[in-house]
C-alpha cells in the first residue's frame, strides 16, 4: 500500500514535469506515467517493448546517448509521446539495420515525437501511416554519408494521415524527399530545415497544408507541391507556401530513376504540379540555378479518369527573388531543357508551362481558375502558348505578367486542434 | 482421504490435460507461457488436443523457407460464419495457431525439427489480437515475446546444402502490419477458398471444408468457390499460379483495405485493373526501392520490373515483403520472371 502511494507520488511528479508539454498538445485528464529507456545492452528490445506496452497518456523518454539498432522500431499506441533529450543528444542509428523497411514506423493516433534523431535508416527514416494527429517536433532524420542514391527515400514520411504537424525538424540526405507528406489532410510544416535531399519538402496528393518559415537549401528542388494519378487520394488542393527560404538548391539529382522526383532538375526553388488552390507568398527564392518558381502540369500519360493533371487557381504574390536560372540542369527531366530552349537561355524567375485542357489552350483559363501573379515589376515571367508551341510558331512564349494580374483571394490558414 | 486427494488430482490433471483453456483465449492479458492455453497434448511433439483441428492453405506465405503447421480452435457449440471473399467470421473464443519450424535436415524427417515460434491469433470479445511465443532451447516450452526476437537458425536443405537465416519473431506491431484490414487485426489465411483442398486427418482424408462441417465448426460454405491454385503446382496455368502467390504473399497489404493501399499497387486475387496490378505503373513513394526501374511491371521484361527487383532483393530498404523475409524465395522469383516474360503488351 505504502509503496503504491509512493509510486503514485512519483507518477504525479512525472506528470507535473510534463504537464505543460502534454497540455500543449493534447488537452487530456489522463494521468501519464513516464517510461525511461537508456542506452546499453538490449536497447532495441527494451525500447521496442516499451513502445508496445505503453498506454494512452504515457511518455516514453529515450535518454541521451547513441543507440545502434539492427531492426526497425514501431509504435501503435494512441495518445502517447516519445521524447528524447534533443536531436543532438538522443541518436537512433540504423546504419547496421538488417530488418524493417524504415527506422521508426508509427501507425497510431495522437502521437507526439520529439527531440531525437534517426540516422542512416535503410529505407525511410520515419514513416507514419494512417494517423489522426501526429506531431513531429525537433526531430532530425539524416543520411550521414552525403547525398547518395543508396540513401533511404524519405526522412519524414506521414501518409494517409490527418492533423500532421512537422515543426522545428531537420531533414538531410534523403534520396527522394527530406520532408514528404503524402495523401494526407490538414497539415502544418513549419520552422524546419531540409538540406541535401533530392526534394527538400514535398506535399503530394494532399489537402489543406500550410508550409511556412522553413529553410530548403542545397537540395535538388526546394519545395514541391505535386499531385499524381492512380492513387487512393488525389486532387491535391488548398496549400499555402509562405515565408520560406528556398535558396541555393544546387545538389545534382541523385534520386533512383523511376521516381517522379528523379525528373526534378537541379536548382528549382518551388514547383507546383497539378494542384488546385495554391497560394505562394512572402517567400525568398534565390540561388536556384534552373528556375526559382515553376507551375506545371503532370506531363506523363495516364488513363486515370479521376485525375486532373493541370494546376488551377494558383496565386503567387509578394515573394522575393534572388538570382535564378543561371545554371539550368538541362540533363534532368524535361523542365529545364524546355525552358532553356524556349527562352533562348533567358531564364525567368517564374515559369508556367501553359498546358491545360485544349479549350483553355485556345480560349485561355476561365476566370475562376486563373493563375494570378502579383509581384514586383522587375520579377521576370515566362509562359508557353502551348498551341503555338506545338504547331511550331516562331514565338510561342509570353513574358508579360500584366495578363495575370488579379485580386488575391487569401486561402484560409490551417488549424490543427491543440496546436 | 488420500484417495480423494488422488482422485481430485487426477481430475485436475485431466481438465488441464484434455481441455483448451477457453478463459485464457478471451482474457485481456496474454499468459507468459504457450502451454497455459493447453492447445497441445504434447507440446514438444506438437500434438494437439482433439478439438484443435489442423488445417492447410492452398498457397502459403513465404517465410524464409520455414515450415508452418496450422491449427484452428473454435469453442464448443459455436460456429464460424462463411464470409464472401473473406476469412470466416470466427466466434469469440476462437484461436488460430501457427507453429514455425525448420527440419534439422530436409532430406531426413526423422532427424527432427527445430521449433522457432508459435503465433496466435485470438478472437477476443471485441476483435482479434495477435501474439507470438518463442520456443526455448529445450523445445519444451514457448514464451511470450512482445518485442519480437532474433533467432539464428541453421538447417540442411533438400540438396544437402547448409542454410542459415537470421530469423525474426515478429513483435506485436509487426503482426499487425500484415494482419490489418481497415485498421483492425484480421486473419489472412482461413478464407473458404484458401482451405478448399483435401487433407489427411487422423480419421481419414477429407476436403477441409467438408471436415469443418463434420466437426461442426462451420455451418455453411458455397459449393462454387473461386479458389486459388497451389502456386507450386506446375500443371496449373502460370497466371493463376502467380496470382495465387501474389495474393497470399502481397495482397494482404497491397489491397484497397491493406496497409499498402497508398501505393495504388493492388495484388489481391480480385484485382482486375492492369494499372493497379502493376502493368506500366509508376512507383509513387518507392525511393530506392525502384532500383532505377520505371514501372512495377514491364510486360515481357522481367529485368525492368520493380516487382521482381523487390522480390529478389535482400536489402531491408528495398525488399518486399517489408517484414518476415530475410532470404530470397528463389522458386517464386523464377516463376514470376517467367510470368512477366510471357506477359503480352
Amino acid at each position: 500500500m505504502g509503496k503504491n502511494i509512493f509510486k503514485q507520488i512519483k507518477n504525479l511528479y512525472c506528470f507535473r514535469a510534463f504537464a505543460v508539454f502534454v497540455a500543449l498538445f493534447f488537452v487530456s485528464n489522463i494521468i501519464s506515467k513516464e517510461i525511461v529507456v537508456e542506452p546499453g545492452a538490449n536497447a532495441h528490445e527494451r525500447l521496442q517493448e516499451a513502445m508496445i506496452l505503453m498506454e494512452e497518456g504515457d511518455i516514453l523518454r529515450i535518454k541521451s546517448g547513441y543507440y545502434s539498432f539492427e531492426d526497425g522500431l514501431s509504435l501503435d499506441v494512441d495518445g502517447v509521446s516519445v521524447v528524447g533529450d534533443g536531436m543532438e543528444e538522443t541518436i537512433l542509428d540504423f546504419k547496421n539495420q538488417k530488418s524493417g523497411a524504415q527506422g521508426l514506423l508509427v501507425t497510431s493516433d495522437k502521437v507526439t515525437l520529439k527531440d531525437f534523431s534517426i540516422l542512416d535508416a535503410k529505407g525511410d527514416a520515419l514513416k507514419v501511416i494512417g494517423a489522426k494527429g501526429i506531431n513531429m517536433i525537433n526531430l532530425r532524420t539524416e543520411w550521414t554519408g552525403g547525398p547518395k542514391s543508396t540513401n533511404g527515400a524519405y526522412g519524414f514520411y506521414p501518409v494517409e494521415s490527418e492533423d500532421v504537424l512537422i515543426d522545428g525538424c531537420v531533414a538531410i540526405g534523403a534520396s527522394d524527399a527530406g520532408i514528404y507528406v503524402g495523401q494526407s489532410k490538414n497539415i502544418i510544416v513549419r520552422n524546419s530545415i531540409a538540406q541535401y535531399n533530392v526534394a527538400g519538402i514535398e506535399i503530394e496528393n494532399s489537402y489543406y497544408a500550410d508550409v511556412y518559415n522553413n529553410l530548403a537549401s542545397h537540395n535538388t528542388g526546394g519545395i514541391l507541391i505535386f499531385d499524381l494519378p492512380d492513387l487512393p487520394q488525389q486532387g491535391g488542393h488548398h496549400i499555402r507556401v509562405f515565408e520560406n527560404q528556398s535558396i541555393d538548391n544546387d545538389t545534382d539529382n541523385f534520386a533512383p530513376e523511376g521516381n517522379i522526383v528523379g525528373e526534378v532538375p537541379r536548382g528549382t526553388g518551388i514547383i507546383i504540379m497539378a494542384n488546385s488552390d495554391v497560394e505562394v507568398f512572402n517567400n525568398l527564392l534565390s540561388g536556384n540555378g534552373t528556375v526559382n518558381l515553376s507551375i506545371v502540369s503532370y506531363s506523363d500519360e495516364t488513363d486515370d479518369p479521376n485525375y486532373y493533371p493541370h494546376p488551377r487557381r494558383i496565386q503567387v504574390h509578394n515573394n522575393t527573388y534572388g538570382p535564378g536560372g543561371f545554371d539550368p540542369d538541362i540533363n534532368t527531366g524535361d523542365l529545364a531543357k524546355t525552358l532553356f530552349d524556349i527562352s533562348n537561355g533567358n531564364m525567368p524567375d517564374i515559369f508556367w508551362d501553359g498546358v491545360g485542357p485544349l479549350s483553355q489552350m485556345i480560349f485561355g483559363q476561365p476566370d475562376d481558375e486563373k493563375l494570378i501573379i502579383s509581384e514586383d515589376s522587375e520579377v521576370t515571367f515566362l509562359t508557353i502558348s502551348a498551341l503555338k508551341y506545338m504547331m511550331g510558331f516562331s514565338n510561342p512564349i509570353r513574358t508579360d505578367k500584366e495578363e495575370f494580374k488579379g485580386v488575391i483571394n487569401p486561402l484560409e490558414p490551417i488549424n490543427i486542434d491543440g496546436i | 482421504m488420500k484417495n480423494i486427494y488422488n482422485f481430485l488430482l487426477v481430475l485436475l490433471l485431466c481438465t488441464k490435460l484434455y481441455a483448451v483453456n477457453d478463459n485464457l483465449i478471451i482474457s485481456e492479458a496474454f499468459p507468459e507461457k504457450l502451454s497455459d492455453f493447453s492447445f497441445f497434448k504434447d507440446s514438444s511433439a506438437q500434438i494437439p488436443h482433439d478439438e484443435v483441428i489442423p488445417y492447410e492453405l492452398i498457397s502459403t506465405l513465404f517465410s524464409d523457407y520455414s515450415y508452418k503447421q496450422r491449427w484452428v480452435y473454435v469453442p464448443k457449440n459455436k460456429k464460424a460464419k462463411y464470409e464472401e471473399d473473406w476469412v470466416f467470421n470466427f466466434p469469440t473464443g476462437s484461436a488460430l495457431i501457427k507453429t514455425f519450424y525448420y527440419p534439422v535436415d530436409e532430406r531426413n524427417p526423422s532427424a527432427g525439427k527445430q521449433l522457432l515460434e508459435t503465433r496466435l491469433l485470438l478472437r477476443k470479445e471485441d476483435g482479434w489480437e495477435a501474439v507470438s511465443y518463442a520456443w526455448n532451447k529445450e523445445q519444451n516450452e514457448a514464451y511470450k515475446k512482445v518485442a519480437g526476437k532474433t533467432i539464428n537458425v541453421a538447417w540442411t536443405d533438400f540438396v544437402g546444402e547448409e542454410k542459415e537465416v537470421r530469423y525474426r519473431v515478429p513483435n506485436v506491431n509487426q503482426c499487425k502490419e500484415c494482419h490489418a484490414a481497415d485498421d483492425k487485426i484480421s486473419p489472412i489465411g482461413p478464407k473458404a477458398r484458401n482451405i478448399n483442398k483435401d487433407l489427411e486427418f487422423e480419421d481419414g482424408n477429407f476436403n477441409q471444408l467438408v471436415y469443418w462441417m463434420n466437426r461442426e465448426i462451420i455451418d455453411e460454405y458455397p459449393l462454387e468457390l473461386n479458389s486459388p491454385v497451389d502456386w507450386m503446382d506446375e500443371s496449373k496455368d502460370i497466371n493463376d499460379r502467380v496470382r495465387s502467390y501474389l495474393d497470399v504473399n502481397c495482397g494482404h497489404c497491397h489491397s484497397p483495405t491493406g496497409n499498402a493501399n497508398s501505393t495504388g499497387l493492388y495484388l489481391h486475387l480480385n484485382e482486375t485493373r492492369d494499372i493497379h496490378l502493376g502493368k506500366y505503373k509508376k512507383p509513387v513513394a518507392t525511393g530506392r526501392g525502384s532500383g532505377g526501374l520505371k514501372y512495377s511491371i514491364v510486360p515481357g521484361k522481367p529485368e525492368e520490373s520493380i516487382l521482381l527487383h523487390r522480390m529478389e532483393s535482400m536489402d531491408p530498404g528495398v525488399m518486399m515483403p517489408e517484414s518476415g523475409r530475410a532470404l530470397t524465395h528463389e522458386e517464386a522469383v523464377v516463376m514470376v520472371r517467367e510470368w512477366i516474360l510471357l506477359m503480352q503488351n
